[in-house]
């Protein structure tokens, strides 16, 4: 009955337009509203614009998605979708299960999708073998940025142990310098936890801990050292990072009042868009030890009814993937191309050191999905590992209580 | 026909809005509880499961933080906003001067959204930017007042910025109930030489008991509803130090997507709503029968 | 009306100074109180009307030196929300399209059931009452999911009819409240006596009950229209792309952040977007307290 309500509503809309050909346009949900991000959603709009499509544009900031993902819930629930929503991960497919999501199979295959993603990232571009979404970029998750002129009047290096880095931060705490610059959010929290599972527990115990849940590793005393190195790292936050956004972190590191910032390459977005020179002004470099950690940006595409809105669909998809806005948007965005087939020659030392690495990890098995932004696992346990993590890092729990309480919440979380 | 009509028009009159109320009140709580016995996850699904919901959120210590916030908040928030109401509702009773402006200025953080005004109090709160720099440039550099980003007090940031928007509201009841005191029982008590605190003590509050009820009534469904206020001020953070049922009910259901603990702690949350306010209502439709 | 303040008995125990000195205390202590709900309020307006630069090192709650409106006028039509560019200005006149007829309609519709449940008992009335009171108490989290499927349903999802419909089913139990408070204090002999007269059910509202309730309906618009205006949750919920109200989009400039945050843009939305009900309680706030003492409460 909404359907057939959804579908007079379009048919007279486009009767109103006197219009035979399909005129493609979609409304696009998405939470990319700060600077580097809201600029690379622009090029998509404009490319969609010069393509003859219509750009209906329903940003919902805030929460690191949690509103918009508010308001995907009551229009999918009314039966009017969005044609297109910014979603990731195992979220896809479980936006596939409950019987929403459109097939753009068609798209995919006219285009050889298949032929230019790395297969990890197709992976989670499909729901039971067919195409129900489009990769944007490739983020990398385990980065560690610098100021460059406060590492050289400091006479630091980059770190490559945890060990260095914090002989680092002790050094520039006592120069009076901030060493870590952090928003006390609880993804960003989960950020730098995950970095640390990584770098002191390697990928195959990352692997076990935070994407098979295996209550051994949750509870192992590397997890332990995991929770001692988060509570050195509170040590070297300033007072004030409770609630602060990360790109508010990043201008603390650009300006010099801070010296590191641990976060996903969309922070060099912040850097580029304020005119810094990567490798000049502010260095990167993957946090200590080995392995990637992965997010991938895409979006899902959803049923919604009307030639018009499916055409517009379709072109969006079409688009997304495209060699084109691959490479435009993701010399905005900080990230690198999703598809593999793209001259990275414009880009610059830091992407190319991340496609370097992706390349070189992805052969040896320890390319991972990030857990802290929603590759790695569904939202209930994600959230629950969260949690935790950032309890612990607000408070004085010890690291044997997190232990155990990390493997209590994850057996609650099913 | 026209009879008929004429002698059950008001029946027929308040029939759409009873109906609409049985449908998207009742109607939806009888939904949200079944789903509370489901596990549905993103969208909501109808096959039941027993009560599992219900124990995972007992066991959860994210949900003790948030009941344990609500006795806090709720506590703090009632007594301070009714002590401070009505202070204030005795204080402009005196025959003040330019009472009308005074009374708006007390009453007009009721009129913003929490939206609008969480984004002064966050920044007159933060440490960085605030009271805190602000008095430290005052030559005070030893002065501490990080409330907001400490696990441990940042409830209390809560708390006074949710008197601060209700307090006003509450001397206007209190107001309103000193206005309408029987004059002559006070004349005859002054007569006597009774001091006014004692006449205020004994005689006007006492007699203002109905008052206190739909003051708390109200101040109890605020704290219990209390959601766009923790979402402006501190996003339930530090970690969840500051997460309250409503907002964990809205984690739980538009982050996680994880509906049916969402549906289990709303209901939670309808029980202690019902436990208040059906009593009160009980009491006070009777009262008003005899 | 009471009158208590300057009792006899006072006079005759305390000199003509001590009294004085209490009645500057008096004063005094109001004078505080005004400052502590003030000074969000002066923060936000001084706040927006300074630079940037004075912002980051001056102090909060100094005057700004020179005053610039620059972040009002960035505010109102070129903040950004995502990748538009155009202020606060649509979202106002959205939040405009739905608070006024949901206010007009949840007023009348209260206005007649509080007359039918004060004047025209019938059996069952009071639980009919009661039961729709308690609708205002519950947490609004709880309706969220199936009304999103109902308005779809009704092929008004993301739409101002809508959202107006959403204020309006949860506007009543208020009004209702306010208006049978009102008219259960008008004597039930008026309606008799009319009735007498051969006037209807209708024609007795119209032509008594109507002309005696404009404190009551002061009252209630203006409770009616600061919570559709702030309303935050359903305006997240239930919009679309084109339809969100201003509180939605206040939010959205907060959390939109170009690198440095513009506290005086912020500042400067907030205010636009508060200042429609502030308004209304600046105008008519002593309505709201006369319409209290005459209805909404029992002294």
């Amino acid at each position: 009955m909404n359907r057939f309500a959804f579908a007079t509503v379009s048919t007279l809309a486009v009767a109103a337009a006197s219009s035979v050909v399909a005129e493609p346009q979609a409304e696009v949900l998405h939470w990319w509203t700060s600077g580097g991000e809201a600029k690379s959603v622009a090029v998509l709009q404009e490319e969609f614009a010069s393509n003859g499509g219509t750009w209906t544009d329903m940003p919902v900031a805030g929460g690191g998605g949690d509103a918009a993902m508010t308001a995907l819930r009551a229009r999918v629930l009314a039966g009017n979708a969005p044609a297109a929503v910014q979603l990731k991960g195992p979220a896809i497919q479980e936006w596939y299960e409950e019987g929403v999501l459109a097939d753009i199979s068609s798209v995919a295959e006219a285009e050889g999708w298949a032929e230019v993603l790395p297969a990890s990232i197709a992976g989670h571009m499909k729901c039971e073998g067919t195409w129900c979404a489009a990769p944007v970029n490739v983020h990398r998750v385990d980065w560690i940025w610098a100021n460059a002129d406060v590492l050289a009047a400091n006479g630091i290096e980059m770190p490559t142990t945890w060990e260095e880095f914090n002989a680092a931060a002790d050094k520039l705490q006592a120069a009076g310098v901030i060493p870590l610059a952090h928003g006390g959010q609880a993804w960003q929290d989960a950020t730098v936890f995950e970095t640390v599972v990584l770098g002191i527990g390697g990928p195959e115990f990352f692997q076990k801990a935070l994407v098979d849940l295996d209550p051994e590793a949750l509870t192992s005393d590397t997890m332990v050292q995991v929770f001692d190195q988060m509570r050195t790292l509170r040590g070297y936050v300033d007072e004030n990072f409770s609630g602060r956004d990360w790109n508010l972190a990043t201008a603390m590191v650009m300006n010099g009042e801070a010296a590191f910032q641990i976060m996903g390459d969309w922070a060099k977005g912040e850097f580029l868009a304020a005119g810094k020179k990567p490798g000049e002004d502010f260095l990167c470099a993957s946090t200590p030890g080995d392995g990637y950690l992965y997010n991938v940006d895409s979006f899902a595409m959803f049923d919604v009814e009307g030639d018009d809105k499916k055409a517009g669909q379709d072109l969006l998809a079409k688009l997304i993937v495209a060699p084109n806005f691959q490479k435009v948007f993701n010399l905005n965005k900080g990230s690198i191309p999703a598809r593999t087939d793209v001259a990275l020659d414009d880009f610059d030392i830091c992407a190319n050191l991340s496609a370097k690495d992706m390349g070189a990890t992805s052969d040896a098995g320890s390319l991972l999905p990030s857990y802290a932004h929603g590759m790695a696992l569904r939202g209930s346990q994600s959230g629950a590992i969260t949690d935790v993590v950032t309890a612990h890092f607000n408070s004085d729990m010890s690291s044997a209580d997190a232990v155990q309480q990390l493997a209590d919440a994850v057996a609650n979380s099913y | 026909m026209s009879e008929w009509l004429e002698n059950h028009l008001p029946k027929v009159v308040l029939a759409p809005s009873f109906i609409a109320v049985l449908i998207f009140v009742y109607g939806f709580i009888g939904w949200t509880a079944w789903v509370s016995l489901t596990r549905s996850k993103l969208l909501p699904k109808y096959e039941i499961k027993g009560f599992i919901q219900y124990e995972r959120l007992f066991d959860s210590p994210r949900w003790d933080t948030a009941i344990n916030n609500l006795y806090v908040f709720g506590a703090l928030f009632i007594v301070i906003a009714m002590v401070l109401g009505l202070l204030l509702a005795i204080l402009l009773d005196q025959k003040i001067r330019a009472e009308g402006a005074i009374r708006t200025i007390y009453l007009y953080p009721m009129a913003l959204s929490m939206i609008v005004t969480g984004t002064a109090w966050k920044w007159i709160l933060n440490p960085g930017l605030g009271i805190e720099s602000m008095v430290q440039g005052w030559g005070f550099p030893n002065f501490e007042f990080d409330w907001l980003v400490n696990p441990d007090y940042a409830i209390y940031t809560i708390v006074m910025a949710a008197i601060w928007q209700s307090s006003g509201f509450v001397m206007a009841l209190f107001l309103a109930g000193l206005r309408s005191v029987d004059g002559e029982i006070i004349k005859a008590a002054q007569v006597d030489g009774i001091p006014t605190w004692r006449i205020y003590t004994a005689i006007i509050i006492p007699s203002m008991a109905p008052i206190f009820l739909s003051a708390f009534i109200v101040l109890a469904h605020l704290a219990i509803k209390s959601f766009d206020l923790v979402i402006a001020l501190t996003g339930g953070g530090p970690g969840y130090a500051t997460d309250l049922p409503a907002t964990y009910m809205y984690a739980m259901a538009f982050s996680r997507g994880d509906i049916g603990q969402a549906a289990s702690s709303a209901m939670i949350m309808m029980l202690v709503v019902f436990a208040i306010v059906v009593p009160y209502l009980y009491s006070e439709l009777r009262a008003k029968n005899d | 009306m009471t009158d208590i303040s300057m009792p006899q008995t006072q006079t005759r125990t305390q000199s003509g100074t001590g009294k004085i000195a209490l009645r500057w205390l008096l004063y005094v202590l109001l004078g505080l109180f005004a400052l502590y709900y003030l000074m969000p309020l002066f923060v936000m307006v001084t706040t927006s009307l300074k630079s940037l630069e004075e912002i980051r090192t001056g102090s909060l709650i100094s005057l700004p030196r020179e005053v610039s409106f620059d972040a009002w006028k960035t505010a109102w039509s070129g903040a950004c929300t995502g990748i538009q560019c155009e202020g606060l200005r649509p979202y106002f006149w959205n939040s405009v399209l739905i608070a006024v007829p949901a206010v007009a309609i949840s007023t009348l519709l209260g206005a007649l059931n509080g007359y039918v449940v004060a004047q025209w008992r019938f059996k069952g009335a009071n639980i009919i009452f009661s039961l729709m009171l308690f609708g205002c108490f519950i947490p609004f989290q709880v309706v969220l999911l199936p009304m999103a499927r109902l308005l779809g349903m009704m092929g008004i999802a993301g739409t101002i009819p809508g959202l107006i419909f959403v204020h309006v089913i949860y506007g009543l139990g208020f009004t209702t409240l306010f208006f049978r408070n009102y008219y259960v204090t008008i004597p039930a002999e008026l309606t008799k006596a009319a009735r007498v007269d051969g006037a209807g059910f209708l024609r007795i509202f119209w032509s008594i009950f109507l002309p005696l309730s404009l404190p009551i309906v002061v009252v209630t618009v203006i409770w009616q229209f600061t919570q559709i205006w702030n309303d935050f949750l359903f305006g997240v919920s239930f919009s679309q792309a084109g339809t969100q109200p201003v509180t939605v989009a206040l939010n959205n400039i907060v959390n939109s952040t170009t690198g440095v945050k513009e506290y005086n843009v912020d500042m400067a939305a907030a205010i636009i977007a508060g200042l429609p009900t502030l308004l209304v309680y600046v105008v008519a706030g002593k309505y709201f307290i006369r319409g209290l003492t005459a209805g909404s409460v029992k002294g």
